[in-house]
């Protein structure tokens, strides 16, 4: 599988990521090389083998449907590079 | 003063040979000497004694521990409330977190002393600790070299002996690569076995936070304050923490069954100074009464590829929560929300951790989730299952933990694949959630060579146990750059 700049232009889009065209020929060659590097994966025999996602096999623990934090929001708010009276600012999306 | 394990260390503090003040300026003044090799990110002078004040205080009130009063550094991946977490990178740089992560919460409980925090590969994502926003660190060993990484930072504070313990992360070898390249002792925990609670998410399947020192009677130590059970880490298992200092005398060579990866000393690429280094350390083992069987990981070239799917899916994801709105860097005069999110991601990372994302997104959209990220499931599985199979004829496996020593500054740095292979011998046992550390034993052309042990799932006490009986045979550990090669 080899990625073109233009795919790398798409693949950077979705990923919402703000990419210098001077890079996109070096971003292709990396991003070729990385899938032809996983490639073999591709010809291993894996009939009847199911997708591991937990080492342990172990599901998400649950806990019971209550209230265990406090309001922080000032704390938090105060990382934010931009918030007016308990918002997130961010540039208009509706006109 | 300084320059000794964190039992000495602890010894000395509880005859009163120094109080943890004096001990910390030390450990302050060794630092601010070892500025060029960049292993700190941030240190925490005024902090640092503050601690230290109150644990000769709770010394005097006869309330301290192993750990009370004894100076450490936490990687900044650690959430540390109220000192800047940058996570080697820009996107983090002003980042000063609200609340501590559960390791630093413990190890503060346990009274150590923060001196400050290490230097690592831009949010985990290397081998080298070249992709650090913040500049390379350097190895002790040679300043031409790399220390390994990511964890890099803490392992080169460790070996220049400027703090007795650190804390490190390890998604695919991330402590133990590092601590084989700049001979000290790493710890990778069983998957779940420390809480994850405040540490910045890398691969969230396979993520696991440990201790890296000079020996393995310190992991024990340190260990033991990190291990325990956070309901705010839903991975983490409800689980006691046994006594790992103490489990460590009760243990024998004499029977120890350990199996050698047929694999692992085969593989293209490794260097013949770091196999002669490892067959050496299993003669050790052989002597001291240690039945060595040899055993297959048949699927152990499939781990990396397998890694390199799995991990940047994973990171794709984690990282899609840096879009320049909650915290994080913001790139100035955004025209549109499109623009700012990928404006402030363009600028705030850098080129290893968009090339991840790139891969994982692509590996995760459309049309390809099956073929990529479900194929590496399936084969993680293969991966788990071989190394369970191998697991019920022997106690312990052991291997090289890479496949070369430290490597030059610069020499794999253009070229993603050769860097991935560094952590071949690593990776495997993120797969499969197991064990492993890394030790010292002994050295190719000057540089030191770790060995790799790998246990059952929650068998930390026998790794260390083994380590532990090692070191009572070799002096590897104790060695230390600048004194001899």
């Amino acid at each position: 599988m080899s990625i073109d700049a233009r795919e790398v232009g798409q693949i950077a889009h979705l990923a919402r990521l703000a990419i210098n065209a001077a890079d996109s020929e070096v971003h292709a060659r990396n991003l070729s090389d990385i899938l032809a590097f996983v490639e073999r994966l591709s010809g291993i025999d894996t009939a009847g083998i199911g997708p591991l996602a937990h080492p342990l096999d172990m599901t998400q623990r649950l806990r019971p449907d209550e209230v265990s934090e406090g309001d922080l929001r000032e704390r938090f708010q105060a990382l934010a590079p931009a918030t007016a009276e308990g918002h997130y600012l961010v540039p208009r999306v509706i006109e | 003063m300084h320059d000794r394990t964190i039992a000495e260390l602890a010894a000395g503090l509880s005859r009163g040979d120094f109080s943890s003040v004096e001990l910390t300026r030390s450990v302050l003044a060794a630092i601010d000497q070892a500025g060029d090799l960049n292993a700190f990110i941030t240190v925490t002078p005024e902090q640092a004694l503050v601690e230290a004040e109150a644990a000769d205080a709770r010394r005097a009130r006869g309330d301290a521990g192993p750990l009370t009063g004894v100076p450490i550094a936490h990687k900044d991946i650690f959430c540390t409330e109220g000192v800047r977490t940058s996570c080697g990178s820009h996107m983090l740089d002003t980042f000063v977190p609200p609340y501590d992560a559960f390791v630093v919460e413990r190890l503060r409980a346990a009274g150590a002393v923060m001196v400050g925090k290490t230097n690592m590969d831009e949010f985990a994502m290397g081998s080298s600790n070249e992709t650090s926003w913040y500049g390379p660190v350097r190895n002790p060993w040679d300043s031409t070299a790399v220390p390994g990484g990511s964890s890099g930072g803490s392992a080169a504070a460790v070996a220049a002996r400027l703090v007795p313990g650190a804390t490190g992360t390890d998604t695919g070898g991330s402590i133990r690569q590092p601590a084989a390249l700049t001979g000290i002792c790493g710890l990778k925990p069983t998957y779940g076995r420390v809480s994850r609670y405040g540490m910045v998410a890398f691969a969230s399947s396979l993520d696991q936070a440990g201790p890296m020192a000079t020996d393995a009677r310190d992991l024990a130590l340190m260990l033991s304050a990190m291990a325990g059970f956070d309901p705010r880490d839903s991975t983490c298992v409800e689980r006691g923490v046994p006594d790992y200092a103490a489990a460590l005398g009760q243990q024998d060579l004499a029977g120890l069954r350990i199996g050698l990866p047929r694999e692992y000393f085969s593989a293209e690429g490794v260097d013949p100074g770091v196999t002669r280094a490892i067959e050496e350390a299993v003669e050790v083992f052989r002597a001291a009464g240690a039945e060595i069987r040899d055993i297959s990981l048949p699927n152990t070239e499939l781990a990396v590829p397998v890694y390199y799917v799995i991990a940047p899916a994973e990171a794709s994801s984690n990282l899609s929560r840096f879009d320049g709105v909650r915290y994080g860097h913001r790139c100035s005069d955004p025209v549109d929300l499109e623009d700012l999110y990928k404006r402030s991601r363009g600028e705030g990372f850098g080129e290893e951790v968009k090339r991840r994302i790139m891969v994982g997104t692509y590996a995760l959209s459309a049309g390809y989730y099956d073929a990529y990220y479900l194929k590496a499931q399936r084969v993680r599985r293969m991966i788990r299952d071989d190394f369970a199979r191998a697991l019920e004829e022997v106690d312990v496996i052991a291997a090289p933990t890479a496949p070369s020593t430290a490597f030059a500054l610069g020499s794999k740095a253009d070229d993603p694949v050769q860097m991935y292979l560094s952590d071949i011998f690593t990776i495997a046992v993120n797969l499969a959630g197991l064990p492993a550390l890394s030790l010292p034993a002994g050295f190719s052309g000057g540089r030191p060579v770790g060995l790799q042990l790998i246990g059952h799932y929650f068998d930390e006490a026998r790794l260390l146990g083994a380590a532990h009986g090692y070191q009572q045979h070799t002096d590897w550990h104790s060695r230390r750059p600048g004194a001899e090669g």
